[in-house]
């Protein structure tokens, strides 16, 4: 990631460069010495605003570690404290709870991002293995974070999940001893809570470490960019800072106000109000959902009628991600080429759309009622199967059999071209 | 390679080859050892497993209800059955099931069905639809992914893998069991 053209001002800036070039090392990723290509539109102003939403959650995350207790007796009482007696402690969790929303938001856009422009193709598939290892982490975090406030859906949430992993039953008393060792007990309770609220802590910590890795992957080939092609010359690339750090301040600006308008004007739109019921082993409330960032692969899993494979259906569907640099055999990398591929992206997205509606339903929810009447259960089916079809049968067969649109000779080219056109 | 005292031959178990392997063994053992007890920590604890019995007298459990009592952090339903129920597991007892079981194996002495509530698929409390013998099946309906239980706790259907689970307990004396 380094950069050797960096020049400190200063004689102290030039005397601590000699002795940790740490500067250079900035300058040379998200500064003047990264050139990155002169095409890049918004979409690309979603990384970091990734980046941005990591720090927001870290930095409220700490603040409310002082005023919380990770103990089945204190916790529910404690958020409620942080909600109504710490000065601006609504202010901090809403943002630590709405944050993470925005934070999937950001990030769903950005993988999508990265699946339409080819992004995932070589050479920057470690980059993209990166990526969704941090997604993973993330999923992760969201969920024993969510455990955290010790209200119904925390309780029964992390019940139900942790119970995924008492399918892997190969011998008799396998899938209890695995539960026993994940919640310290025989049931989720005070041991779980504790567990979580450590790691709850650490992954994001872990996640930074993640995104140095990626951007220093990101760093050897370069940014992708809307055309898919290659950057060469110097005329198809501008410095990082000034022009990207300003247009990403601008895009940043804008995404705050959106921001701000759910924390302070619907600070709950995004929750669930059995939160606010103290967690009750004895009672599941009449209809479980997860968090909505969740919600399609829960579909999934509801999808299958055997427990082991609904588990393995929930966990394929988010690591086919890591085979579909192999899966799209494309000489283009941009969808803009390739209107085939275009068009079925699309369909994916509505029908990840659909999968995560179909979530928040019971299974025998009538959903499309005409005269018969078809459930969410047997339309959830259809919508798992068109997921994974999409992977396995769509893009393999597409990307290689459709014919693409001309590709420009180069980035500077096009941007003249359109220059001229306009 | 060549030593001071020796030439070592392709394929010949030297000194070194042996000493090479035996420290990775011992070093591997020594890893394993250290990692254990980074792992079993995460095990239930002493006093958590001290917690593993409760009495409960069922004599003030009139017939036809279902009392809820808390067992290792999960419900225990003790269900005080009608003969009516009863006669209905046992006519159901040729019926299809997912885990085929008699009524007559699903409790010491049939008028008191005690039982896990916790549903077999992913560990929903389930709802009571015992009282007015409503649902499919006259006994437990689990909200999470629809998974129904019949008046002996047997799944009859929904996602769910086993009948709901029978504790370890045993009759202290007429009316009162230890459960664990
Ligand atoms: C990847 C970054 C993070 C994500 C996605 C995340 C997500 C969440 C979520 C979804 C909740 C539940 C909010 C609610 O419904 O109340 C939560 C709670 C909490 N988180 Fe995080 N978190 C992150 C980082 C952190 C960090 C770094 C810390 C501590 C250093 C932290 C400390 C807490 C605490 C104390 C709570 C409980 C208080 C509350 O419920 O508001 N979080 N987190
Ligand atoms: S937990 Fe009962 S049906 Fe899923």
């Amino acid at each position: 990631m380094g950069s050797s053209t960096y020049v400190p001002k200063s004689k102290a800036g030039k005397w601590f460069e000699e002795r940790l070039p740490i500067m250079g090392l900035i300058h040379g990723t998200l500064g003047a010495g990264y050139n990155a290509p002169r095409n890049l539109n918004y979409w690309w102003n979603f990384g970091s605003l990734a980046g941005f939403m990591l720090v927001v959650q870290i930095l409220t995350g700490i603040i409310l570690v002082m005023h919380y207790t990770p103990h089945v007796d204190f916790a529910f009482r404690a958020v409620e404290h942080i909600m109504r007696d710490v000065n601006y402690g609504w202010l901090l969790r809403y943002t630590h709870s709405n944050g993470a929303s925005m934070f999937f938001v950001v990030v769903y856009i950005h993988i999508l991002r990265g699946m339409y422009f080819g992004s995932y193709k070589s050479p920057r598939e470690v980059l993209w293995f990166l990526g969704l290892v941090i997604y993973l982490l993330m999923m992760a975090t969201g969920f024993m974070g969510y455990v955290l406030p010790w209200g119904q859906m925390s309780f029964w949430g992390a019940t139900v999940i942790t119970n995924l992993f008492g399918a892997f039953n190969f011998y008799d008393g396998m899938g209890d001893s695995i539960l026993h060792l994940l919640w310290g007990g025989f049931s989720v309770d005070n041991p779980t809570l504790q567990r979580f609220f450590s790691l709850h802590y650490l992954l994001p910590f872990v996640i930074v470490g993640v995104v140095i890795l990626h951007i220093w992957a990101l760093h050897l080939p370069g940014s992708n960019n809307p055309l898919g092609i290659d950057a060469k010359g110097p005329g198809d690339k501008i410095p990082f800072h000034p022009y990207y750090t300003a247009k990403d301040a601008f895009g940043l600006s804008f995404f705050i106000v959106i921001f701000a308008l759910f924390i302070f004007y619907m600070p709950n739109i995004m929750g669930h109000p059995d939160n606010y019921i103290e967690a009750n082993p004895m009672v599941t409330p009449s209809h479980i959902v997860p968090e909505w960032y969740y919600l399609p692969f829960y579909t999934i899993l509801k999808a299958v009628p055997d427990k082991l494979f609904g588990v393995i259906a929930m966990f394929s569907s988010i690591l086919i991600f890591f085979v579909l640099p192999w899966l799209d055999g494309s000489k283009v990398r941009s969808a803009k080429f390739r209107p085939a591929t275009a068009f079925f992206f699309w369909l994916f997205i509505i029908n990840a759309i659909f999968l995560g509606y179909l979530g928040t339903k019971l299974p025998s929810a009538i959903i499309i009622n005409m005269g018969g009447g078809i459930d969410a259960l047997t339309l959830g089916r259809i919508a798992s199967v068109l997921y994974f079809a999409y992977f396995i049968v769509v893009v393999p067969l597409v990307s290689r059999m459709e014919s693409t649109k001309p590709v420009p000779t180069s980035i500077a080219q096009s941007v003249l071209d359109a220059r001229k056109e306009g | 390679m060549t030593t001071n005292d020796q030439i070592e031959h392709e394929e010949e178990v030297t000194r070194r080859n042996f000493l090479y392997v035996a420290t990775g063994v011992v070093g591997a053992v020594g890893v394993v050892s250290a990692a254990w007890p980074l792992v079993d920590q995460m095990n239930p604890s002493a006093d958590v497993l001290a917690l593993a019995s409760v009495e409960v007298d069922m004599s003030s459990i009139p017939e036809g209800q279902t009392v809820k009592v808390l067992w290792r952090g999960k419900p225990i339903f003790i269900r005080h059955r009608t003969a009516k129920e009863i006669a209905r597991g046992v006519s159901e007892d040729n019926d299809p099931m997912k885990d085929p079981a008699l009524d007559k194996d699903r409790a010491q002495k049939p008028e008191w069905l005690v039982m896990i509530g916790i549903c077999t698929h992913l560990g929903c409390v389930p709802l009571d639809n015992t009282e007015f013998q409503s649902g499919e099946y006259g006994g437990w309906y689990c909200p999470c992914h629809g998974s129904e239980y019949d008046i002996a706790g047997r799944i009859r259907k929904g996602p769910a893998p086993r009948n709901l689970e029978i504790p370890k307990y045993e009759y202290l004396n007429d009316t009162t069991v230890k459960i664990g």
